[in-house]
């Protein structure tokens, strides 16, 4: 049973880390891409560049799509393939969004993709324009699903459970709007995954420009990275992710304390932990610094307000990775700090209209690319870690939801191999992508034009 | 409701069986009949502009069986845990073939990828015909074993094959001689399917030849469907008993039997469009006679301990299932103005076009 727990889960992870690759980048890029080609459809000078910019993010975009695709459908399967209790027992309710997500938003997504790359000479501009603002749409959608599948299972509502443990959907708008978790952590996700575009659209520039190639895309895609990262990377945290915050000490006060790596509960204020090691031996956090009564006061504005720490809950209600989980809180934390500094000065010197010259800061930006990607998941990390040991939050546990035929002899199997194919479509991804960047946005426009 | 879901669901996973079908189809084309670079490669082609969102299909009736059906969800998808594991590893590997191709300029690092396009997608439509014969020969529910139920009565776990091959035990495994014999009509069909697709989108030097071929792979159907209705008595004792209570389920069949009539005049076709249709047809007729003749049962069960699924066992609440129908409905005809918009805009011949990329 344990081993059996042991593997889906880490199968699960596996694959879902993999898969959200790709989504963290289209979403935002969904957006940047919008912007791009609004300013050449409804810019003053309605500038040929900013099509070109936008043709060639979409690229990237459709290869990105392509891997997500690939890549979630071995999400949907495993519902039921691995957590099939999981899916017999909730799939009244959230079968709801997931399957509306398959239906509207993928679908959405995948047709105007299309319509973009391939109908730019059978409709007019603002046609055009329209097509991006869908995919747009559609890959927000998307999320917007998911994230509202997420939060049943963190905060459930809308449901009864029925006499054989099954839940049952009682409120649909409960389920899809009214879900007071669903709205922060989207945005939250939104911002964070707008982070990562902007930083892959502002590495690509510093590219460009270090390379001495394609300069005028580089300090175009410097421009608009450097400023949708600073405004993202500022949302990112306030005020979305205290409103995350706040929502985990009030629904999972547990997972809370786990998370802030707070053992014991302090009669006055709580600490705010910067760094230190969970020793979970002797309950207590090694080599820590911590400053007094921060976190009292970010929580509840109350410097004085008493958090519970760890020890006032049940073993078997913690999470039961409880380093894990906090390693991941503090990792987003702090990688999200230090986006900010980043960007604010690259926005500084952008201002100043020298960003172009300072190459130790281009050199930076672009070595900085996969931190908004490691921040983005250990950021799920800290909210599916939190969650443990339940998936449907204090109702149904983790070990209850799996699939009772399959041995975890079997899922192993399926693990080696699925790890061997990723590995294979990691180096397809990495080729593709890295000759569509090599060829520049210039090919593209010569190649629309004939 | 029960049936208004079960019916989108069918429609919804037969539009995906007749629009991947014909990837998968055209993967085995290439695989056997595609010879000279320039036509493997608008061959390749002719798969690789689509699939991807052919395959958003699959996601909309998976996510629609979750939704509407949870426990077969829940007891299929478990229960098949290897060969569906399988099927997903084949369509990432298709996918990895078919997006590789271009990359490289040596034949050799061309041909490697070729292969992995065509075998997975010629092990896709084997899969897949194995899986809709699982589906009508029906499992172990619960894993009954002596007389003892060893899981929940709706559980199964399927072994790939069981020691005898045989569909006629309790215990039965994923491939058996009948399960193999669906898979090999299905590989049939699909060939057949993609070899329309192919002469319907390219101007491939092999067109005239494949016209050939899919008029000898229809007299193989024929034989072929004849020895599975041949041993249909062996699975299911009563497997007319649908069709003559309810005598309009005779179109099912009849839809079959009358595209598989039509493609052997493919020859004398003006329009390509016409055998593309017939084939696209007998896929459906396929699918909805083999669910036809089961109706309301959606999984049997092997032994007599246990009930089969059935659509009304397996479905979510009625709250859940008609505020779905709101959605649903106004999906589903979305889903199919995609479609049409984006059949119309990609129409034509493939090698006609410059698509940009």
């Amino acid at each position: 049973m344990e081993d059996m727990l042991f593997y889906d889960r880490l199968q699960f992870a596996f694959t879902i880390t993999f898969h959200y690759i790709f989504p963290q980048l289209t979403m935002g890029l969904a957006l940047i891409i919008v912007y791009l080609k609004g300013k050449y459809v409804f810019g003053k000078d309605k500038d040929e560049k900013y099509n070109t910019a936008a043709h060639f993010f979409m690229k990237i975009f459709a290869i990105n799509f392509t891997m997500g695709v690939v890549t979630g459908i071995p999400m949907e399967f495993q519902f039921g393939t691995n957590w099939s209790e999981f899916s017999r027992l909730t799939g009244n309710v959230i079968g709801q969004t997931l399957a509306m997500e398959g239906m509207f938003s993928f679908f959405l997504e995948s047709s105007f993709l299309v319509l973009f790359i391939f109908g730019e000479k059978l409709m007019s501009k603002k046609m055009h324009f329209l097509m991006a603002f869908l995919v747009f749409l559609g890959s927000w959608a998307s999320g917007y699903l998911i994230l509202a599948t997420n939060a049943w299972m963190q905060n459930p509502v809308g449901y009864e459970l029925l006499e054989n443990g099954v839940f049952n959907l009682t409120s649909f708008s409960a389920l899809v709007f009214q879900n007071p978790w669903t709205i922060p952590a989207f945005l939250h996700n939104q911002m964070a995954s707008l982070v990562t575009s902007s930083f892959v659209v502002s590495s690509i520039g510093a590219f460009y420009v270090l390379r001495n190639k394609n300069v005028e895309y580089g300090k175009l895609f410097l421009k608009t990275g450097v400023v949708f990262g600073l405004i993202s990377s500022f949302l990112v945290a306030m005020p979305t992710g205290d409103w995350n915050a706040k929502n985990v000490a009030k629904f999972q006060p547990a997972t809370f304390a786990a998370m802030e790596g707070i053992f014991e509960t302090e009669h006055d204020g709580a600490e705010i932990i910067l760094i230190g090691q969970p020793n979970m031996l002797d309950k207590k956090l090694d080599n820590k610094i911590a400053v007094p009564n921060i976190l009292s006061f970010l929580t509840y504005q109350d410097w004085d307000k008493q958090i519970r720490g760890m020890d006032q809950f049940k073993k078997e209600d913690l999470p039961d990775n409880i380093p894990a989980l906090y390693y991941a809180y503090h990792i987003m934390v702090g990688l999200g700090t230090i986006f900010i500094a980043i960007m604010a000065l690259a926005g500084f010197f952008l201002w100043k209209n020298k960003l172009h010259k300072v190459k130790s800061l281009l050199w930076t930006i672009m070595f900085l690319v996969p931190f908004p990607y490691i921040a983005n998941i250990t950021g799920w990390y800290t909210a599916e870690l939190g969650r443990q040991p339940f998936l449907v939050y204090g109702l149904l546990r983790t070990k209850e939801g799996l699939s009772p035929t399959v041995s975890s002899g079997n899922t192993l199997f399926t693990l080696l191999g699925f790890v061997a194919l990723y590995m294979l479509l990691g180096l397809l991804f990495l080729v593709l992508v890295g000759k569509t960047i090599n060829e520049g946005p210039a090919l593209q426009s010569s190649q629309s034009s004939h | 409701m029960e049936v208004f879901w079960f019916i989108l669901v069918v429609i919804v996973l037969g539009v995906f069986f007749v629009l991947d079908g014909y990837d998968f189809g055209t993967g085995i084309i290439h695989l056997f009949f595609a010879k000279k670079e320039k036509d493997k490669e608008v061959i390749a082609k002719a798969a690789g502009l689509f699939w991807d969102s052919n395959e958003v299909w699959l996601v909309a009736g998976g996510g629609m069986i979750f939704m509407a059906f949870p426990l077969l969800y829940a007891s299929a998808f478990s229960g098949f845990y290897l060969p569906l594991i399988m099927i997903l590893w084949f369509i990432v590997f298709r996918a990895i073939g078919l997006e590789f191709r271009g990359q490289f300029k040596y034949q050799m690092w061309k041909d490697i990828w070729d292969k992995a396009f065509g075998v997975s997608s010629l092990l896709l439509a084997l899969f897949f015909g194995v899986a809709l014969g699982n589906v009508a020969r029906g499992v172990n529910l619960g894993g009954v074993e002596n007389g003892v139920s060893l899981y929940e009565k709706y559980y199964f776990f399927l072994p790939l094959w069981n020691s005898s091959f045989s569909p006629t035990q309790v215990d039965v495994g994923v491939i058996d001689w009948f399960t193999l014999t669906i898979g090999i009509i299905s590989v049939v069909t699909l060939s057949i399917h993609g070899a329309n697709w192919v002469i319907l989108k390219t101007n491939s030097s092999i067109n005239n030849k494949l016209k050939k071929v899919i008029f000898n792979l229809a007299i193989a159907q024929v034989v072929l469907t004849i020895f599975s209705l041949a041993i249909w008595h062996l699975i299911n004792p009563t497997p007319f008993k649908n069709f003559i209570e309810n005598p309009l389920f005779f179109i099912f069949p009849t839809l079959y039997f009358g595209s598989l009539f039509g493609l052997f005049f493919i020859r004398k076709y003006k329009n390509d469009m016409y055998s593309f249709i017939l084939s696209s047809l007998m896929i459906l007729g396929a699918i909805t006679s083999t669910l036809a003749s089961m109706f309301p049962v959606v999984l049997p069960s092997t032994n007599t301990i246990n009930e089969s699924l059935t659509i009304y066992n397996t479905a979510s609440t009625n709250y859940g299932l008609s505020v779905a129908a709101y959605w649903g409905v106004v999906g589903f005809i979305l889903l199919f103005i995609y479609l049409i918009v984006q059949k119309r805009l990609l129409g034509g011949k493939i090698d006609e076009m410059n698509y940009g990329h």
